[in-house]
C-alpha cells in the first residue's frame, strides 16, 4: 500500500532542513552562518535564550550582510555572553543598562543615520537591533520601548521572553503566566504561583502603536524565526518581534526539552505565533493539531504544585480556558480537512 | 559678532557650532529654551547634518545619547534638577562607558518640596558620577564653554556637564560676542572616537567586569579626571588665543593678591560677589574672591595655592548636604588641609532665594567681627523654622511641613511657576 507523505516541516518551516534546496534551508544549517553569539558562553546546559539569540543574529547577520549593530539589556543574554574579559559576541555590541536598549538602539540609529547623510547616502547600510528578557522589555524597559515604537525609530526590538527574571534568581515579571511559581509568586495559599487577570501582552501593545512590524516566534520553529528576522530588517522603522525561550533553570524543565516545550507552547495555543503589519494581524502559524496544555505544564516543575494529589485541576482548567480563548482570538486551528 | 540674546538661545547657538550630530530632549524648566532653539535649527534646516530626538524621559534622553556617541557621532542634551534625577543611572552609565557627550545642565533645585528656581542641588547630587562639571558664571562663559567642553570631552573620552545657573543666566538677555563658525572649526576637531560601534572592527562595549578589574576601571576614570585638571587650563588658554577671550580653566581668582579673607563661590553669584568685594576693598578691607570653575575634577592645588595667603575662607554654596552642611566647602576644606586659616560654610540661595548684594554685605561684616557660625543659612527665617519646630512638638499630626511654612508667611508659591 502506499501512502503520501505530507512534508510538514517543509509547510510549517519546522527544522526539517534535508527535505528543502540548499537554498531555502535554514541560516543556522549553513556552514557560512555568522554564529555572532559564538560557542564558549556562560549559558546553562539547553537555554533557549542562548539559543533564541544565535538564530535571530545570525538571520539578522545575513540579511544585513553583516552589516549590523547590537544594543544589549541587561540579563542573562548579557552576563552569559560576556565574562570579563570574554566576549561571545562576533558583531559590534552594546550593553548599557537593563532597561534601556530600546533608546541605546535608537541613539545608535540615529547616529547611523547622520553618518550616512554625510557620506551622501539616503541611509544608512548598517542596521540596528536592540534586545533584552522579557524583563528588560514588558516591565522595566517599557517607557523606552514605547519610545522608539512611536518614533517610529529604525530599529528592530528582540524580545527572548523565558516568562521571569530568570538571571536574578527566577523572579515574576509581567511576562509570567498564570499558575506559574517563582521565587516571588511562591505555590502557596489559595492562588498559588502568579495570580489570573495580571500580566501584560507585549505583542498586541506592540501593535497598538502601529508599527510597521510585530511578529512572535518560537525556537522550536527555526525556519519560521529566521523567515520572521529576515523580513523584520527588509523593512524599516521600528519592528519588534517576541521569541519564546524556555529557560531550564527557570521553569524546572530537562535541558534536552527547551524544543519540545516551546513547540508545545504553540500547539497548545499559549503562545500564539503571528505576524502583524502597522497593527493587523497578517499571519497566523496555524495548530495541526492541538494538544492540551496538561502535556505542557506537567513537563515544568514551575507548575508541579498544578498536579497530584494536591493538586489544582481547576487552574489547570484556567489554563486550558485560556489557551482556547487565544485560539478563538487568533485563529490558530487548521481548518478541519 | 555681538548679540543681545537670551542665555539659552546663545547656549544653543554655541552647541550649533560645535556641529552636534545627535542631540536628544525632554523638556523640563529651565532648560527647555536651549534644546527648543536647537530643534528649530535642525527643523529648519540650518543645523544639518544633525538627528534632533523628542525622547519620552530623561533616561531615555541619555540612553539614546549612549547608543550615539557609542556609535561614534557628536552628541548633546540638556536638563536639570528632576530631570537629572530622572536619568542618573544612565548619566553613570556614559561615564563608566567613557563616552564623550557634553550635556547643559540648567541648575535648579531638588524636589520635595518642587521648587522649579536655581540651586546647585542637581549637580551636586552627581558630584561623583565621573563626569567632568565646568561652571559657568555668565553667559558669555556659559556659551564658551560649551565650545571647549566638546574639545574636552572628546580629548579625553569623557562627557562634561557645563553647569548654569537657571533663570538667572538662562533667561536672562545680555551681550554676548558669539564666535563665527570657523573659529568653532579651528578651535574644535572632528570627532575622532577612541571605542566606535562598527562591523568593520566589532568590539563589546559594557561587559560584566568582576572583582578582578573593576578597581582598576574606576581608577582610570580618576586617572583620566586628574589628567583633565592639567588640560582644562591649556584647553581654556589655547581658546583664548583663538577666541580672544578668557573662559573656563579651573578656578579664577578676582583681588585675592593681598586678601586676609576670601569667599569662594562658584557659578553666576559669582558677578554679585565681586561687585561687594569691590565695594569693600574700596572701604579698606583685604578680600578677595575664588570662583571654582572646575568642579570635578576638583581643582585641589589650584585652590590651596590661591587661598594660600588667606587667615578666613568663606564657601558660599548653593547646595546642601543635610545632616552634614557644605558640600563644595567639604572639598575647600580638604584643599586647605594642614593651613591655618578658619573655614567658613554659608548655605545661600537654596530653591533660589535671592543672594542680595545688602545680605552678603551683613554676612561679611559677621566674618570681619568675627561672629560668624560655622555653618550659616544666609537669610534663613528663623521665625517660620522655630514655630513650625514647636508645632512638631506640641501635636503628633502637625501636617505637612511646606504648606504649614507658606501659611505661616501669608504667601503662595510664586503664580507663573510652571513645573
Ligand atoms: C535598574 C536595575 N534593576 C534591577 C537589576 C537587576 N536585574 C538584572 S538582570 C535582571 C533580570 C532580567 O530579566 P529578563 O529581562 O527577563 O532577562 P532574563 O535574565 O530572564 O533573560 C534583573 C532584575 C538591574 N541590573 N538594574
Ligand atoms: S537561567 Fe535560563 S535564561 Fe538564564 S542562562 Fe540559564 S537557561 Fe538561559
Ligand atoms: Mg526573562
Amino acid at each position: 500500500m502506499t501512502q503520501n507523505i505530507k512534508f510538514y516541516q517543509t509547510g510549517t518551516f519546522t527544522v526539517g532542513n534535508r527535505l528543502l534546496d540548499p537554498e531555502h534551508r535554514a541560516v543556522q544549517a549553513s556552514i557560512q552562518r555568522d554564529n555572532s553569539l559564538t560557542s564558549g558562553h556562560r549559558a546553562c546546559q539547553g537555554c533557549g535564550e542562548a539559543l533564541g539569540a544565535r538564530y535571530a543574529v545570525d538571520a539578522a547577520m545575513r540579511a544585513t550582510d553583516g552589516q549590523l549593530i547590537a544594543a544589549n539589556a541587561t540579563g542573562c543574554l548579557e552576563v552569559f555572553s560576556t565574562p570579563y574579559p570574554e566576549t561571545s559576541w562576533k558583531l559590534p555590541w552594546l550593553h548599557s543598562l537593563f532597561g534601556n536598549a530600546a533608546a541605546v538602539g535608537s541613539g545608535i540609529a540615529a547616529a547611523l543615520a547622520v553618518k550616512a547623510r554625510k557620506a551622501g547616502l539616503e541611509r544608512s547600510a548598517v542596521r540596528v537591533i536592540a534586545q533584552g528578557g522579557d524583563g528588560g522589555t514588558t516591565d522595566i524597559g517599557f517607557g523606552c520601548l514605547s519610545g522608539m515604537f512611536e518614533r517610529n525609530d529604525d530599529v528592530l526590538y528582540i524580545c527572548y521572553d523565558n516568562e521571569g527574571y530568570m538571571n536574578t534568581g527566577v523572579q515574576r515579571s509581567s511576562a509570567t503566566p498564570p499558575g506559574a511559581r517563582t521565587a516571588t509568586t511562591v505555590p502557596l495559599g489559595p492562588n498559588p504561583g502568579e495570580e489570573f487577570g495580571r500580566g501584560k501582552n507585549l505583542p498586541l501593545i506592540a501593535m497598538a502603536h502601529e508599527i510597521p512590524y510585530v511578529a512572535t516566534a518560537t525556537v522550536a520553529d527555526l525556519r519560521d524565526l529566521e523567515a520572521k528576522v529576515e523580513h523584520a530588517m527588509s523593512l524599516h522603522g521600528a519592528r519588534y518581534l517576541q521569541i519564546l525561550v524556555p529557560c531550564p533553570l527557570g521553569w524546572g524543565a530537562a535541558s534536552c526539552d527547551t524544543i519540545r516545550l516551546a513547540r508545545l507552547a504553540r500547539e497548545t495555543g499559549l503562545f500564539p505565533v503571528f505576524e502583524a503589519k502597522g497593527g493587523e494581524i497578517t499571519a497566523v502559524t496555524k495548530i495541526r493539531h492541538q494538544q492540551p496544555v496538561e502535556n505542557y505544564l506537567r513537563l515544568q516543575k514551575r507548575f508541579a504544585h498544578l498536579f497530584g494529589d494536591k493538586g489544582r485541576p481547576d487552574i489547570v482548567a484556567r489554563i486550558q480556558a485560556m489557551a482556547d480563548k487565544n485560539i478563538r482570538r487568533f485563529g490558530l486551528l487548521e481548518a478541519a480537512e | 559678532m555681538i548679540r543681545q540674546i537670551e542665555g539659552s538661545l546663545a547656549v544653543a547657538e554655541a552647541v550649533a557650532l560645535c556641529r552636534p550630530e545627535v542631540i536628544c530632549a525632554y523638556p523640563i524648566s529651565p532648560q527647555t529654551h536651549i534644546v527648543e532653539g536647537l530643534g528649530a535649527m535642525v527643523k529648519g534646516g540650518t543645523l544639518t547634518p544633525c538627528e534632533f530626538l523628542n525622547v519620552e524621559s530623561e533616561f531615555a534622553a541619555m540612553s539614546v545619547a549612549i547608543g550615539s556617541s557609542a556609535a561614534g557621532a557628536r552628541t548633546y542634551t540638556a536638563t536639570a534638577s528632576q530631570g537629572l534625577l530622572f536619568m542618573v543611572e544612565a548619566v553613570y552609565n556614559a561615564s563608566g562607558l567613557g563616552l564623550p557627550i557634553v550635556m547643559t545642565l540648567a541648575n535648579r533645585a531638588i524636589g520635595a518640596p518642587i521648587n522649579i528656581w536655581n540651586d546647585h542641588s542637581d549637580s551636586m547630587s552627581q558630584r561623583d558620577c565621573g563626569w567632568i562639571q565646568l561652571f559657568a558664571e555668565s553667559n558669555q562663559e556659559a556659551l564658551d564653554l560649551h565650545i571647549q567642553a566638546f574639545r574636552l570631552a572628546e580629548e579625553m573620552s569623557m562627557p562634561v556637564m557645563v553647569c548654569m545657573d537657571g533663570f538667572i543666566l538662562t533667561h536672562a538677555y545680555e551681550q554676548v560676542d558669539m564666535p563665527t563658525q570657523a573659529q568653532v572649526d579651528a578651535f574644535l576637531p572632528p570627532y575622532e572616537p577612541r571605542q566606535v560601534l562598527d562591523p568593520a572592527d566589532p568590539v563589546s562595549i559594557g561587559a560584566m567586569v568582576g572583582p578582578e578589574a573593576f578597581m582598576e576601571v574606576r581608577y582610570i576614570a580618576h586617572a583620566k579626571q586628574t589628567m583633565a585638571l592639567d588640560r582644562i587650563p591649556q584647553i581654556a588658554a589655547e581658546f583664548a588665543q583663538v577666541f580672544g577671550r578668557e573662559a573656563g580653566g579651573l578656578v579664577r581668582g578676582y583681588r585675592l593678591e593681598d586678601a586676609d579673607t576670601a569667599v569662594v563661590a562658584l557659578g553666576s553669584v559669582v558677578g554679585t560677589l565681586e561687585e561687594v568685594i569691590d565695594a569693600r576693598r574700596a572701604a579698606g578691607e583685604k578680600i578677595g574672591l575664588l570662583s571654582i570653575r572646575s568642579y570635578r575634577p576638583f581643582p585641589l592645588a589650584a585652590v590651596r595655592a590661591a587661598l594660600a595667603g588667606v587667615k578666613h575662607f568663606v564657601v558660599l554654596e548653593k547646595s546642601f548636604s543635610v545632616g552634614l552642611g557644605g558640600v563644595v566647602a567639604l572639598d575647600v576644606r580638604k584643599a586647605m588641609s594642614g593651613m591655618a586659616a578658619v573655614g567658613h560654610t554659608v548655605i545661600a540661595g537654596l530653591g533660589g532665594r535671592p543672594i542680595t548684594q545688602a545680605s552678603l554685605q551683613r554676612m561679611l561684616d559677621d566674618v570681619m567681627a568675627d561672629r560668624l557660625q560655622p555653618l550659616t543659612f544666609l537669610d534663613l527665617n528663623w521665625e517660620i523654622v522655630n514655630r513650625q519646630l514647636a508645632r512638631e512638638a506640641s501635636m503628633r499630626r502637625s501636617g505637612p511641613i511646606a504648606e504649614n511654612l507658606l501659611r505661616d508667611i501669608g504667601q503662595k508659591p510664586a503664580p507663573e511657576a510652571k513645573p
